[in-house]
């Protein structure tokens, strides 16, 4: 049940995109995220949907896998798109009591669930096609001019890629821990909230411990290896921008120029 | 039939990309008070089948039936009471303040009484050799041998009428492993319970098993009496598994001395054997 959620999880693969430079896809998925807030007519979503589709199918992770992720984002685009269909003001379609639909609400319903939908696409295409290790080490390097004014930039990065680590880890954890309670008796779907609250103690409990248990080895671990923080240390796998971060570029930045100039200069 | 799985099939986080098929065409059949031993490799589908027991996972395809009770059904309670599973590690689970309130956590779920529960709890302390004295102690500040066995008491006091361990002696010394062994089978002989045991260890199995279930790649490879699982132990090789060593070594002793018998699976009977024939 916990293993359903599909964002946020890599999918190994040979793409061009699992090829690219992590800082490449970091910095090139933040600027698509601000273009789509730039777009505002239905041709440059078009456009951008048809895009993102291409780069879907050219990183081969499975269409269904994508739209899978999608799933429990769909509840708040619903949410959203309800309030904005009734409370924009404009040409009215249809009225029942204060109750009013109007052309512009509909509009913009459409528009932001578009908006949405690409967002979290783009959003987990980086993570889909990039290990949680190159993502924080792409971060360490991309944040490294805060270490001038002394942000700990390693130490964050350290902890983001442990948190990540371990987040499977602790995932199986609790659903060795879930099965055992329930082949024990514990029972976690009947009930109030209180009670429903309370049969998860004898999960959260053991849980903790093991949380706690895993740290302190970890923590005796790298002591062991003589991990000291930031100072003097060096990488094995250095990143290195390559062609394929060529492409990616050029392809990305040169779609979003002409997008941008069919929107403000042809229409 | 008291345990029966009918073509089993379990697929993993079926659709996406990392699908994978964990049980196929598994078919069981298990009479009662019986000890089974299951065994194979890391990955063979061992956790996933005894996981079908008690209705925590449900079959892809076919059927598991318990006492006749189908563990497709949505109320698995009385399943959960007949059908005990002591996962591995279990003492990672303990999470009460004291022992006994924590071998009392399932017996409360049944809402027994007071009376019943602490006459439960003493005779599941008992039964895996605890002292009383525990019982008032938090379960974080014993060793781990004591730890897995209040865990195993939590699932005893349960009174199952089939006992499922998963690797049971994983991570203790032999001391504790032949003294949490000597109890589950005092278990099995003293109630009648049906105790399914998966390991790792051919000795283990060996010296307790009346019936030995071979896993490999998600199906049943030989399901037979332990004596004959390993009197052909090329069968067991092929998939990368052997005879207990003791096997092997009567086997080269018979070619020096062809008078011993060979069919011989654990040390204490290799014991017998070799004095018998001293002393021929």
């Amino acid at each position: 049940m916990i293993r359903d959620i599909t964002i946020g999880q890599y999918v190994p693969g040979d793409s061009l995109l699992h090829k690219a430079d992590p800082r490449t896809k970091i910095i090139l998925t933040f600027i698509m995220m601000i273009f789509i807030f730039l777009i505002s007519t239905y041709w440059g979503y078009l456009l951008l949907t048809l895009f993102t589709a291409i780069t879907v199918i050219s990183s081969n992770i499975p269409v269904k896998f994508v739209l899978k992720g999608l799933k429990p984002v769909l509840f708040i685009v619903i949410f959203a798109g309800i309030i904005n269909i009734f409370t924009i003001k404009g040409t009215e379609i249809w009225s029942w009591g204060f109750l009013s639909i109007t052309y512009e609400g509909i509009n913009v319903a459409i528009k932001m669930a578009i908006r949405l939908f690409l967002l979290i696409i783009t959003a987990s295409l980086l993570t889909y096609t990039t290990t949680p290790i190159a993502l924080t080490d792409a971060i360490e390097k991309l944040l490294g001019p805060l270490k001038r004014i002394k942000v700990p930039v390693h130490e964050i990065a350290m902890m983001m890629t442990i948190a990540l680590r371990f987040i499977p880890t602790l995932l199986d954890e609790t659903d060795k821990i879930i099965k055992a309670q329930s082949s024990r008796g514990a029972d976690f779907d009947s009930g109030n909230m209180i009670e429903r609250a309370k049969s998860f103690i004898p999960v959260l409990i053991p849980l903790f411990i093991s949380a706690f248990r895993r740290a302190d080895e970890l923590a005796t671990a790298m002591e062991a290896r003589c991990y000291r923080g930031s100072e003097g240390r060096t990488r094995m796998k250095q990143l290195r921008f390559s062609g394929s971060d060529a492409v990616v570029t050029v392809i990305t930045v040169a779609f979003m120029t002409w997008v941008l100039l069919m929107e403000y200069v042809l229409f | 039939m008291p345990i029966k799985v009918e073509d089993l099939y379990y697929t993993y986080m079926g659709g996406g990309p990392f699908e994978k098929n964990a049980l196929h065409d598994v078919n069981i059949e298990i009479d009662d008070g019986t000890f089974i031993g299951i065994i194979g490799h890391t990955g063979s589908g061992k956790s996933t089948l005894i996981q079908h027991l008690n209705g925590i996972l449900k079959p892809t395809k076919g059927r598991v039936v318990i006492n006749g009770i189908d563990t497709k059904q949505k109320n698995l309670k009385e399943l959960r009471r007949q059908v005990g599973i002591v996962f591995q590690y279990p003492e990672h689970q303990l999470f009460e303040e004291t022992v006994k309130k924590d071998i009392s956590f399932g017996l409360l779920k049944q809402g027994l009484s007071q009376n019943e529960i602490d006459e439960r709890v003493m005779a599941a302390i008992q039964s895996v050799g605890l002292d009383e004295a525990v019982l008032e102690k938090s379960p974080f500040e014993l060793s781990g041998g004591q730890k897995r066995r209040v865990a195993i008491a939590g699932v005893v006091a349960m009174t199952p009428q089939i006992l499922v361990l998963d690797e049971p002696t994983a991570g203790l010394d032999p001391k504790g492993r032949d003294e949490i062994f000597g109890y589950i089978t005092k278990l099995h002989k003293d109630s009648n319970m049906t105790i399914i045991l998966v390991s790792h260890s051919m000795e283990d199995i060996a010296r307790l098993a009346e019936r030995v279930i071979v896993m490999n790649e998600g199906t049943i490879f030989m399901d037979k009496p332990s004596k004959e699982i390993y009197s052909q132990p090329e069968e067991l090789e092929k998939i990368g598994l052997s005879a207990p060593q003791v096997t092997y070594l009567m086997k080269k002793l018979k070619a020096v001395y062809p008078g011993i018998n060979e069919n011989i699976f654990t040390v204490e009977d290799a014991a017998k054997e070799l004095a018998k024939y001293l002393n021929h």
